[in-house]
């Protein structure tokens, strides 16, 4: 009893930190697309970051240099994103894919050349690691049941995964009651109505890919300084990808969206501590057991698509004639 | 301010400026020369009416106004005082409200977003969304423009949205108000409703400015008429010291039959005769439902109706484009219905001009030659059954251009590059080139010009004359009237009923509204 117990807490600590990643990524998408901006290039930013947080901690020796520097890097892909999208009226999902493809490859580059182990960084120690924070009463009430099982769950998680979690109902609150989320939602529905309202489009998808690519470089420093220590090659293993299913999953809606986010983690939670089960005395090969997240993705994806409806202008540039 | 040009164009109103000026306003879009040094101004408290053709410049002219294009030269007054209006902001903040001819709302908001959008007052939308309710409870009071602060727009139908255009203007503190096409999806019922909210909105002071092309809206409504042509003002007169003659002439820079002449009909056999028709769409909607009717050789039977009841999805199922889920389509006796099959319709002697030409009718980036022959490129006529003999393709769609009068009769030119009106030619030429014995029409003259509009009223009559059965759709009442020899109106997928066509308009347009006679009529 004590075991699954044990175990129960396990998996849902794990549940949530995996979702961070996702949950950010999502909440990029989320602001991007609902815009009118579609951002298939999440994963590629999230890469950037996690490049960019780790070699900056490496150089620079501190881990919040190394933040700024990937969101500074996410930004950077963003605008790219952005003056393709916004200003040159570009297909935006060809820039997307592009961002995905040079980040992949600059990372790569970059750290082979800076330093010489394959592309990957020098482990980081944990002075230049966004460490697990331990919540108050933790220590004095990690055995006691029920009570217990709520810190271990919530409890030991980084400053990153924190912020994260307050970041959604901020969110929310953003895009259905501030003026800027009504505009924004209004220029993702139709700009024109925006445009007549004497209100910019280009300005607000501006600011909505600058809000995305500080959502994907806080998501990539996340992989790369706090929940592994230092940049591998792909690491991002297509979370950008699966946050984009999450956000066609939760109807571009905020809270959807964070539940989206958390069965995903759940999913990627419960396949590592799956990982040696046997079937019938036959052990199920790892290989089948890391498929799990990505299969059930698919799975639920074509089964719910059918009702969610994208913000009806995404993807569309704008231009003022019709 | 002292511009002799202007000063001659004040209007009574004693010595106020007027509310608008517009003084040597040009603009280009690359070759196209849209404003030609147009000067007009505008009295304070008048409905102000603009007319022309289309492409004439009109809505050019007033998305200037409103700041959604730049003036290549010229200089905008509002109220005596040069503006500069950059951007729809600018026009706003002088005054300027703007009801676009394809509504500016935001579909899945409320009304009330949809009304603070860009005038939120501050940095959280709560506070706004309050004071748009107050606002709007009197501006209902006032104007008579009743709408659920809290419906979602996309749900609402086209006259109430047209509403909620009028009131998103209004709270952000219109005194003048632009109308692009304001009636083109509204029944004629609902376009007079509109017409008592101007009157009254006018008596309270405010400026209106309607752009239209049609002709008996600007004898009904306005005070004072401006024609444009080619990019150029021609005229501003007072509307009740000019005639409906009088501005088509103005229009069109010659005079017009605005009237069809028309001879008696000679029906002959029934051609289609179409049997209780049903057809549902994906969601399962009945959008035609029990229809039937028949058309017989050398008459037209025109089909009224506001737009998006049900008459598109019919004119598909004649063409063979849809398939009827009941019902039956009969050609000359021969069920047709269960087909389906353009090409074969098409053999069998359907001719289809369909309603939207650029999407269906033509192929925008073809040659006009190449478009010319959608439909007959299997004919042998035209070549082997593995190649088109070019020459020959050629040779036809130049014979068609002469017998239309298509111009540039140029048949290399892309199909894009015709205007509205010849495009129409092209696609009626290529449709009636083979002696249909029906011929199924859409908005034969949408979006033409009033001199193609003549023209292809005067095929359409002698295609009649000479015995073919004719089925017309269009949402022109006017046209309908003047063309058809029986009238069935279309409300929500039915037909109303039958009239003939010198039924008042009133009467037709109680029909188009869904009212039966003896149903209790709305209060209007």
């Amino acid at each position: 009893m004590m075991d699954q117990l044990q175990l129960i807490g396990e998996v849902l600590a794990s549940t949530i930190r995996l979702s961070t990643p996702l949950i950010l990524c999502c909440l990029a998408g989320l602001w991007s697309e609902r815009s009118g901006i579609v951002d298939i290039g999440l994963e590629g930013k999230m890469l950037a970051g996690a490049f960019a947080a780790a070699a900056g901690a490496i150089f620079f020796q501190s881990v919040w240099i190394g933040l700024a520097l990937a969101i500074l890097v996410s930004i950077g892909f963003s605008l790219v994103h952005g003056y393709a999208a916004i200003a040159q009226n570009g297909n935006q999902v060809v820039s997307g894919v592009a961002i995905n493809m040079l980040t992949a490859g600059l990372a790569l580059v970059l750290g082979n050349n800076w330093f010489h182990e394959g592309g990957r960084t020098p482990p980081l120690p944990d002075t230049l690691r966004f460490m697990p924070l331990t919540l108050p009463g933790d220590a004095a009430l990690h055995q006691v049941p029920v009570v217990g099982l709520f810190y271990q769950v919530f409890s030991g998680h980084s400053l990153l995964t924190y912020l994260t979690f307050s970041l959604v109902p901020l969110s929310a609150w953003a895009m259905t009651r501030t003026r800027f989320g009504l505009r924004l939602r209004a220029a993702g529905e139709n700009p024109h109505a925006v445009d007549t309202a004497g209100i910019s489009v280009s300005g607000l998808r501006y600011r909505a890919v600058l809000i995305a690519g500080v959502l994907c470089g806080i998501a990539g420093a996340f992989l790369s300084t706090s929940l592994a220590a230092g940049f591998i090659k792909d690491m991002s293993a297509g979370r950008g990808f699966m946050a984009l299913a999450a956000l066609i999953f939760a109807n571009w809606r905020t809270w959807p969206a964070l539940w989206a986010c958390l069965l995903f983690g759940f999913l990627s939670a419960a396949g590592n501590v799956l990982q040696g089960t046997t079937v019938g005395g036959v052990p199920v090969p790892v290989q089948f057991i890391n498929m799990l997240p990505y299969v059930m993705t698919v799975v639920l994806l074509a089964g719910f698509i059918g009702k969610s409806i994208p913000p009806k202008a995404s993807g569309l540039p704008y231009s003022k004639d019709r | 301010m002292d511009n002799p040009s202007v000063r001659h164009e004040k209007r009574p109103g004693g010595d106020a400026p007027p509310a608008v000026e517009l003084i040597g306003i040009d603009k280009r879009f690359g070759p196209v020369h849209a404003n030609r040094n147009v000067s007009l101004a505008i009295g304070k408290g008048s409905i102000h009416g603009i007319i022309g053709e289309n492409g004439a410049g009109k809505s050019t002219l007033m998305s200037i106004l409103f700041g959604f294009y730049a003036a290549d030269a010229g200089e905008i007054r509002v109220n005596g005082r040069k503006v500069d209006i950059k951007s729809s902001g600018d026009a706003i903040a002088q005054g300027i409200g703007m009801v676009h001819q394809h509504f500016m709302l935001v579909e899945p908001f409320s009304v009330l977003e949809n009304v603070v959008l860009g005038a939120e007052g501050g940095a959280l939308i709560g506070p706004a969304l309050g004071r748009a309710r107050s606002v709007l409870e009197r501006l209902a009071r006032d104007y008579e423009l009743d709408v659920d602060p809290d419906a979602i727009v996309g749900t609402l139908p086209v006259g109430l949205q047209q509403r909620v255009e009028i009131l998103k203007a209004l709270f952000k503190g219109a005194d003048v108000l632009i109308l692009d096409e304001p009636t083109g999806v509204l029944t004629p019922n609902e376009a007079d409703h509109l017409f008592h909210i101007l009157r009254g909105l006018r008596d309270q002071g405010k400026t209106v400015i309607i752009i239209t092309h049609k002709l008996n809206e600007i004898m009904a409504v306005t005070d004072r008429v401006s024609v444009m042509r080619r990019g150029e003002l021609v005229a501003t007169v007072d509307t009740k010291d000019t005639s409906a003659a009088a501005l088509a002439e103005l229009m069109v820079g010659r005079s017009v039959l605005l009237e069809v002449e028309k001879g008696e009909g000679h029906p002959g056999a029934t051609v289609l005769a179409v049997d209780h028709l049903t057809w549902h769409d994906g969601k399962g909607v009945a959008r035609v439902r029990d229809v039937s009717f028949t058309v017989r050789a050398g008459e037209i039977v025109g089909i009224a109706g506001v737009s998006g009841n049900g008459q598109s999805e019919l004119l598909d199922l004649i063409a063979g484009l849809k398939r009827p889920s009941q019902g039956q389509i009969l050609l000359d006796g021969q069920e047709i219905g269960h087909l389906a099959d353009p090409a074969r319709l098409r053999e069998l002697g359907v001719a289809h001009v369909p309603e939207d030409r650029q999407a269906r009718g033509l192929i925008m980036t073809f040659e006009e030659c190449e478009s010319a022959i959608l439909g007959w490129h299997n004919d042998p006529a035209l070549g082997s059954s593995l190649w088109l003999d070019r020459e020959r393709v050629q040779n036809r769609a130049k014979a068609d251009m002469q017998a239309f009068d298509v111009r540039p009769q140029d048949c290399h030119l892309k199909s894009a590059k015709f205007s509205g009106g010849n495009q129409q030619k092209i696609v009626l030429a290529r449709e009636i080139g083979r002696d249909p014995k029906l011929l199924i029409v859409g908005q034969p003259t949408r979006g033409v010009d009033v001199g193609a509009i003549e023209f292809i009223h005067r095929r359409l009559i002698e295609l009649r004359d000479q015995g073919k059965a004719i089925l017309l759709v269009s949402v022109e009442l006017d046209e309908i009237r003047s063309l058809s020899d029986r009238i069935l109106v279309m409300f929500a997928g039915e037909i109303m009923g039958e009239r003939a066509p010198e039924t008042d308009e009133r009467e037709l347009g109680l029909l188009m509204a869904g009212v039966r006679p003896g149903d209790k009529p709305e209060a209007a």
